[in-house]
């Protein structure tokens, strides 16, 4: 819409015609409060607080319903409005009770500040208020009627944001309440959307309330730990006497590319770091078959001694390496750097819950045909194959809403199943497989096909359960077609990242082939070129020895311990599984939430995850890996550059790269305008390395570290990648569970019980 | 009468009568749901008040949830969610009856039958209304019980009121 | 139907009239039926068989008295009996032709000659469920005229000359509306007569939709035919269950004479109306809240822009006017909007409906050409307040109106002057108060109203009601300072500048109006603890010395 030119307080503001007034003060940073307006939400004018005044017009108007047109003129804070805002906030006051000093919003409480603001801090009605029981609909949210000022942002948010219509408005006038769905008892997907968004303390959150206050808390961004799209969390966390406790997540500042959305996972499931489970100590088997409790220093010098002694004895070969979908970036990196240049081995994989390597494989050499996931909010048509997004990627699902309703996305749906996204598809087309969709969309006369053919920009979202020969199907009728984008979905975090990192038998980092390394092969000297076991094979071989890290394996893929009877088990985890149950070395390592790095999602945004919570006794998996080389004898430097060895004396000019003897990596980093990291546990020097080596990692650092995804772009891997091979185990997420994960959260087995179809008989 | 199980014929809480004239006026709108308010009236008109059997195939048959048409039955002060008497006794304390004692009418019914606002007797015969206008400004004070009026009240015609609709019940007319 | 075919149906009608020698129309509104009268009605018509009497017993809409009745008006003669009752109907049959029985007739002259009757000229005359006796009464020509010699710019024409203003309250001008509508972009369209007739002390749409059901449904079509809608919706509050029934029975009667469905008249012009029927909820009366509620939906308001005229009931453009309004179309497109205009003030036209009722002699359904004074319905029409009182306001407009004092009972009625005074139109209710009115509780009353009626929705509405009441609670009970006044005045102007919609920005003037007028009753309230109508009573607290 065309440009027109307001005055707001004296200040010329340009902005499109027809745009809220509301929006274009919040833009021009002219601050209009409001309780009932939230940017995205439908429209209300209940709550009179965004009252300006108009010049000509004769009763003050509501920004939040005013649009804006050429000429005109507003003042927002004059001592009328102030006079009127104040009034209205003394009305709120008069039934609110002035419990902030025990009340969960306190201090973040838009009531309370804007009480602050506008001084109606006196109270002006000395009638009884009219006092209710707190009541606890579901594990995860409590509502304070007396608190509830009828901004009727919760009703909205479930309704028109997680179209799950959990919450109403029931009676009326000052008898007014909301209420949820099923009596005095909640059930839906326990998102906590509804306490993100009340602005004043009557939805609060069972994990939450009466924890501590805000002021007490430091506010670490990170990944969330969940699925693989990546939400930006905000980890509220107090010292403690075991280190730093996490106290809350939540979606604090809404500054990352999740907006204002978290799902129950990510606002509820960050329990899993005080999990009974969680292992404390190193150990070691004892002669005895025991596992019994000991220093780092034994441990790692007990694995590192038994790896070099069946490296020695048999070859690298004897040696299989399984990594994780949990692990940052650098970690991946690392390990399989470790495991080839060090190990000796290609045997090294993790489990694969989408086929990137085929993925990258397609999309290489043809930039720009990999999607964001912001791009799910914006883009004008998506077809999506397979999966439950609302279940298994509640961001993606959002996202896919929103777009629907706020800018009439046109969605197309096909699947074997029935999903809940249905009700935001312009199409839906039920498959028996998807081995026929790729072919059927490029035929002729299905009205679905036609539909999907007709829309010139098209982002086609695919999940993991589409793999082979369907997959190359779908990519290639994709390529064919200008103003198609991609993104394939896996399960776990960094499902995208482990691939990329080149936790793969054949594959080395950004999926270029062991056998034919291109610049790892002066990098990575003495990797082997053969193709190694992949997991399966590895857990069946009855090898030397296997180092498991962050994943549990036995466990998930239902694997008879016995097989590794005779094989030297190290373990890196977190907690107690049944792989640990089997393990010679067990080495306590950090989640997610105790350490840095980068995780990229499904879509192959590369995000900065940051270390929140602190644990005695446990290290992250990137020093435990580098403290087992270090014991293993290896000069560390050559798998994590660090300090400023070698870059003064030679920038490679003069002697040349090719000779091997220049500091590639100093001069890589000389050329970015890069420090040397200064310590072998940095993670960011292996970022270094990464951006330096991984063809698609070419990442925009000021966003990165800014908390912004910074895109990854297979585009720009090799056209010599190889396309996978090797099973894809899926075991799909729901709304309360994360493979791997969830089951060391209480407060997520609470959720489920609460949301388990005997319990949740009442809702719909 | 309370009426909530579902016979096996319509498999529905409603009598096949409302049955059909339910199915006709939710095909009626534009949108389901606007068959809403005048379905919950018919069957309270028929249940006796908004059971929650009621509330659950209304939901069902509009194709909404129990949720919505709580949040919108509780909006409307003709709707209730429990039984009230066999004959409700609306009182009318509006302006124009209020001005003519609309107040001691109520009083006088409340003392009579022992129950306040919103009360139903224990025998189930009588409930008690505080209602707004009930348009019979010119005849007030005035009450109505069901959809019949009474007009000029006196507190001395209660009992007269009272005694005419016990004696159509069972028990009063033997 | 061409005007042709109407007169046939109304010489038809005149025929059989003319077959009788007598004619009793027994008021069967409400209030009449209240004290039986249909069996009144019967047991005259037994009385005149046995007697052998030739005379028609008629049963009719409401005749107006309503204090007196049940009420029944004896042709040709034009007696109109009162106080009728089963025990007197051989006495009133025997005295046909004669002088009525002693007791039983109304002094008529003050009632009757300062009223103009157009919406309800047919009331009491008619029976409502019969559409030939409408028809008779030069019923649809209206309608018949429109669609046969009228384009819909041509009908809006006449309704804009007219100078027909919304009856509902706000006087909007309803030939403004009507071309809005009309000139949204064509398609569905709807027209929704509003009768969701709430305002304490007011009856005006009942009885209309009681006592003459197919002149609203004429005013409809024509509107319907103006605007280019064809599908109409009447909104009816539960608690008219006779409204409901005559208008089911007047809707099947108008599609039978083909004023309703496909082709009306034989023109392309297809129309058709259904009944909607409230559950107890005063908002919605407002039109977005109507809107909403007939939508399934919460009957809250919503913001407006965008007018329900352009997009209204399920998005689509919506006229929709209140049940007096359209009683006011049928006679201005049968008689032209100009013969509409000679009636009233220069910008009030036409006439206007009331209920007198509160604390005066004749309460009534009257209705009085716009520009009469105050004074002449009060104590002309309404005979004054009852003996051994004085009078002392009246009230208008509901509780979004206010309270005019005794000295402004020259005022003239238009919207502009009773707005001036502090009080509004309002859709017709008129409660008359005298000096055992005690105006706090006046205005008490109506802040109770508007606080269990607020739908809640807006801060100051639900809220501030509360706290108007409470306080307004606390100066009856003399409980109050000279500071809780202040605090009430500011925030009645709170309440009336920031609220979401009409009701909540017209909830203070039952205040704002008592305390212009009568601020020394509050003061007595407050300083020297007495009600002086003697209706507060003061809670007397032990003051310590």
């Amino acid at each position: 819409m065309a440009d027109v030119t307001i005055t707001v307080d004296g200040k010329k503001i340009t902005a499109p015609a027809g745009a809220l007034l509301i929006d274009v003060c919040r833009k021009a940073g002219i601050e209009i409060p409001a309780f009932c307006y939230y940017p995205g939400l439908s429209l209300q004018a209940a709550c009179r607080m965004c009252v300006v005044r108009q010049e000509k017009v004769p009763k003050l108007q509501t920004a939040c319903t005013t649009t804006v047109a050429e000429g005109q003129v507003f003042f927002t804070e004059t001592d009328e409005i102030k006079q009127a805002r104040k009034a209205t906030l003394q009305l709120l006051l008069g039934n609110h009770p002035l419990d902030c000093p025990v009340c969960d919003a306190g201090g973040e409480c838009e009531l309370q500040d804007m009480t602050f603001k506008y001084g109606a801090g006196e109270s002006l009605y000395a009638e009884a208020k009219n006092h209710r029981d707190e009541q606890q609909w579901s594990p995860a949210v409590f509502y304070d009627r007396p608190r509830c000022i009828l901004c009727y942002r919760c009703v909205r948010m479930c309704g028109e944001g997680m179209d799950v219509w959990a919450l109403g408005v029931q009676n009326r006038g000052s008898s007014a309440v909301i209420a949820p769905n099923a009596g005095n008892e909640l059930h839906c997907e326990e998102c906590g959307m509804c306490i993100d968004v009340c602005p004043v303390g009557a939805l609060t959150s069972g994990s939450y309330r009466y924890k501590t206050r805000p002021w007490e808390m430091n506010h670490v961004a990170t990944v969330c730990a969940h699925c693989g799209d990546g939400c930006k969390v905000t980890l509220g966390v107090r010292q403690s006497s075991e280190g730093a406790k996490i106290i809350r997540a939540d979606n604090r500042d809404k500054s990352g590319m999740n907006g204002d959305f978290l799902c129950a996972k990510g606002r509820f499931g960050f329990d899993f770091v005080d999990s009974e489970k969680r292992l404390a100590k190193p150990m070691i088997r004892n002669a005895q078959g025991k596992l019994e409790t000991a220093t780092w220093e034994q441990a790692i010098r007990v694995a590192a001694e038994k790896l070099s002694a069946v490296k020695s004895a048999s070859g690298g070969e004897a040696i299989g390496v399984i990594g994780s979908n949990f692990a940052t970036n650098e970690e991946a990196y690392l390990l399989q750097k470790f495991a080839r240049t060090v190990l000796g081995t290609n045997n090294i994989d993790h489990a694969r819950t989408a086929d990137y390597a085929r993925f990258a494989k397609a999309l290489a050499g043809k930039p720009g045909r990999s999607a964001g996931i912001q791009d799910a909010a914006w883009a004008p048509a998506i077809l999506l194959v397979g999966g439950d997004p609302t279940e298994e990627h509640p961001l993606l699902a959002w996202n896919l809403r929103t777009n629907a309703r706020l800018s009439k996305a046109r969605i197309y749906i096909a699947n074997t199943q029935s999903i809940r996204l249905e009700r935001q598809a312009k199409a839906t087309l039920k498959v028996d497989d998807y081995a026929k969709l790729g072919e059927m969309l490029a035929g002729k006369g299905n009205a679905f096909a036609e539909a999907v053919k007709g829309e010139e920009k098209l982002l086609v979202i695919l999940n993991g359960d589409v793999q082979g020969a369907a997959l190359d199907a779908l990519l290639k009728w994709g390529l064919d077609r200008e103003g198609v984008q991609f993104a394939l979905l896996g399960g776990a975090v960094n499902s995208r990242g482990a691939a990329d990192m080149g936790l793969l038998p054949d594959s080395l980092p950004g999926y270029v082939p062991v056998n034919e390394p291109g610049a790892f092969a002066n990098e990575y000297a003495n990797a082997p070129k053969k193709p190694g076991m992949a997991l399966h094979e590895m857990l069946q071989k009855k090898l030397g020895a296997l180092i498991v890290q962050g994943t549990d394996p036995l466990g998930e893929l239902g694997v008879d311990g016995g097989s590794l009877k005779d094989t030297f088990v190290v373990v890196l985890g977190a907690f107690e599984s049944a792989t640990t149950a089997v393990a010679n070395v067990v080495l306590p390592a950090s989640t997610l939430y105790e350490k840095t790095g980068t995780i990229t999602n499904n879509f192959g945004d590369v995000q900065l995850a940051q270390k929140a919570a602190d644990r005695a006794n446990v290290k992250p998996d990137f020093e435990i890996i580098v403290r087992l080389a270090g014991a293993m004898g290896v000069d560390v430097r050559t798998l994590v550059p660090f300090g400023k060895h070698g870059l003064t004396a030679d920038l490679g000019q003069s002697r040349g790269a090719q000779a091997g003897e220049a500091d590639r990596h100093a001069v890589w980093l000389a050329a970015n305008n890069l420090e040397p990291k200064l310590s072998p546990f940095d993670p960011m020097a292996l970022l270094d390395e990464i951006e330096r080596l991984v063809a698609g990692y070419k990442l925009d650092r000021l966003n990165l570290f800014a908390g912004n995804p910074a895109k990854a772009e297979p585009g720009f891997v090799p056209v010599s990648a190889l396309a996978g091979s090797g099973t894809i185990q899926r075991a799909t997420a729901g709304l309360f569970t994360t493979p791997g994960l969830s089951q060391y959260s209480t407060q997520l087995a609470e959720l489920a019980e609460h949301e388990s179809p005997a319990k949740a008989v009442a809702a719909d | 009468m309370t009426k909530n199980e579902t016979s096996p014929e319509t498999m529905s809480i409603f009598s096949p009568a409302l049955s059909a004239r339910f199915d006709k006026l939710v095909g009626k709108y534009p949108l389901r749901r606007s068959a809403l308010v005048p379905m919950l009236l018919y069957a309270q008109d028929e249940v006796g008040y908004i059971s929650d059997a009621v509330v659950a195939e209304v939901a069902a048959r509009i194709g909404i949830t129990e949720l919505d048409v709580r949040s919108v039955a509780s909006y409307y002060s003709m709707l209730r969610f429990k039984p009230a008497g066999k004959f409700n006794v609306q009182v009318c304390t509006n302006i124009a009856c209020m001005l003519r004692g609309g107040y001691e009418i109520f009083d006088t019914f409340s003392e009579k039958l022992g129950i306040g606002h919103k009360g139903v007797t224990a025998d189930g015969v009588f409930s008690l209304e505080e209602v707004e206008c009930i348009g019979a400004c010119c005849w007030a004070p005035a009450i109505q019980v069901n959809y019949n009026f009474h007009d000029e009240l006196k507190p001395e015609n209660v009992d007269g009121i009272l005694a005419e609709y016990r004696a159509k019940t069972p028990e009063g007319g033997r | 139907m061409n005007l042709e075919e109407l007169n046939q149906i109304a010489d038809a009608v005149r025929a059989e009239n003319g077959k009788y020698d007598y004619a009793v129309n027994v008021c069967q509104g409400t209030g009449c039926l209240a004290q039986h009268a249909d069996q009144i009605q019967a047991a005259i018509g037994a009385s005149a068989a046995a007697a052998g009497k030739n005379v028609q017993v008629r049963r009719v809409g409401c005749l107006g008295f309503c204090a007196a009745g049940p009420l029944a008006q004896l042709e040709p003669e034009g007696h109109l009996l009162k106080g009728l009752s089963v025990a007197r109907a051989d006495e009133v049959v025997s005295s046909l032709g004669g002088s009525p029985p002693p007791g039983l007739q109304c002094e008529l002259s003050e009632l009757v000659e300062k009223q103009v009757q157009v919406v309800l000229e047919n009331s009491g005359k008619i029976d409502p469920e019969k559409i030939d006796e409408y028809i008779e009464r030069d019923g649809y020509q209206g309608l018949v005229k429109a669609l046969t010699e009228l384009r819909p710019v041509d009908v809006v024409q006449q309704i804009t000359e007219s100078g027909l203003r919304g009856r509902g309250g706000g006087g909007y001008p309803t030939g403004l509306k009507w071309g809005m509508v009309a000139k949204a972009a064509p398609g569905q369209k709807y027209v929704i007569c509003n009768g969701d007739e709430g305002d304490p002390g007011a009856f005006m749409d009942r009885s209309v939709l009681e006592s003459d059901p197919q002149r609203v449904i004429e005013g409809m079509a024509i509107a319907a035919y103006a605007v280019g809608a064809s599908k109409g919706y009447i909104y009816v509050r539960a608690e008219y269950p006779l409204a409901v029934s005559r208008l089911t029975s007047g809707l099947r009667e108008a599609r039978r004479r083909g004023f309703l469905g496909n082709n009306i008249c034989g023109t392309p012009f297809d129309f058709d109306i259904e009944i909607r029927i409230g559950a107890g909820a005063f908002v919605c009366g407002e039109e977005t809240a109507l809107i909403a509620s007939i939508e399934g939906l919460r009957g809250v308001p919503r913001v407006r822009p965008p007018y329900p005229a352009s997009a209204g009931l399920w998005g689509k453009p919506t006229l929709i006017n209140n049940v007096e309004t359209f009683a006011n179309v049928p006679p201005i497109l049968r008689k032209g909007g100009a013969w509409f205009a000679k009636v009233g003030t220069a910008k009030s036209k036409g006439t206007k409906v009331f209920a007198l009722s509160g604390k005066i002699r004749n309460t009534a359904l009257i209705e009085v050409p716009m520009g009469i004074t105050l004074r002449e319905i009060v104590e002309g029409i309404g005979g004054g307040v009852p003996e051994g009182h004085s009078f002392k306001a009246v009230q208008t407009g509901g509780p979004s109106g206010g309270c005019i004092p005794a000295e402004l009972m020259d005022i003239e009625v238009s919207y502009e002057s009773l707005i001036q005074a502090g009080s509004m139109m309002g859709s017709g209710g008129m409660i008359v108060m005298d000096d055992s009115s005690c105006m706090v509780n006046v205005a008490k009353f109506f802040m109770e109203f508007c606080m269990t009626e607020s739908c809640g929705k807006c801060i100051p509405c639900r809220a501030g009601t509360v706290q108007m009441f409470e306080l307004l609670a606390k100066i009856c009970e003399g409980r109050a300072t000279m500071d809780d006044l202040d605090l009430l005045i500011d925030l009645c102007s709170t309440v009336k500048e920031a609220s979401l919609c009409g009701l909540g920005q017209t909830a203070p003037n039952p205040v704002l109006s008592t305390l212009r007028y009568f601020k020394q009753e509050y003061i007595e309230h407050i300083q020297n603890k007495r009600c002086p109508a003697g209706v507060c009573t003061i809670k007397h607290e032990e003051v310590p010395a």
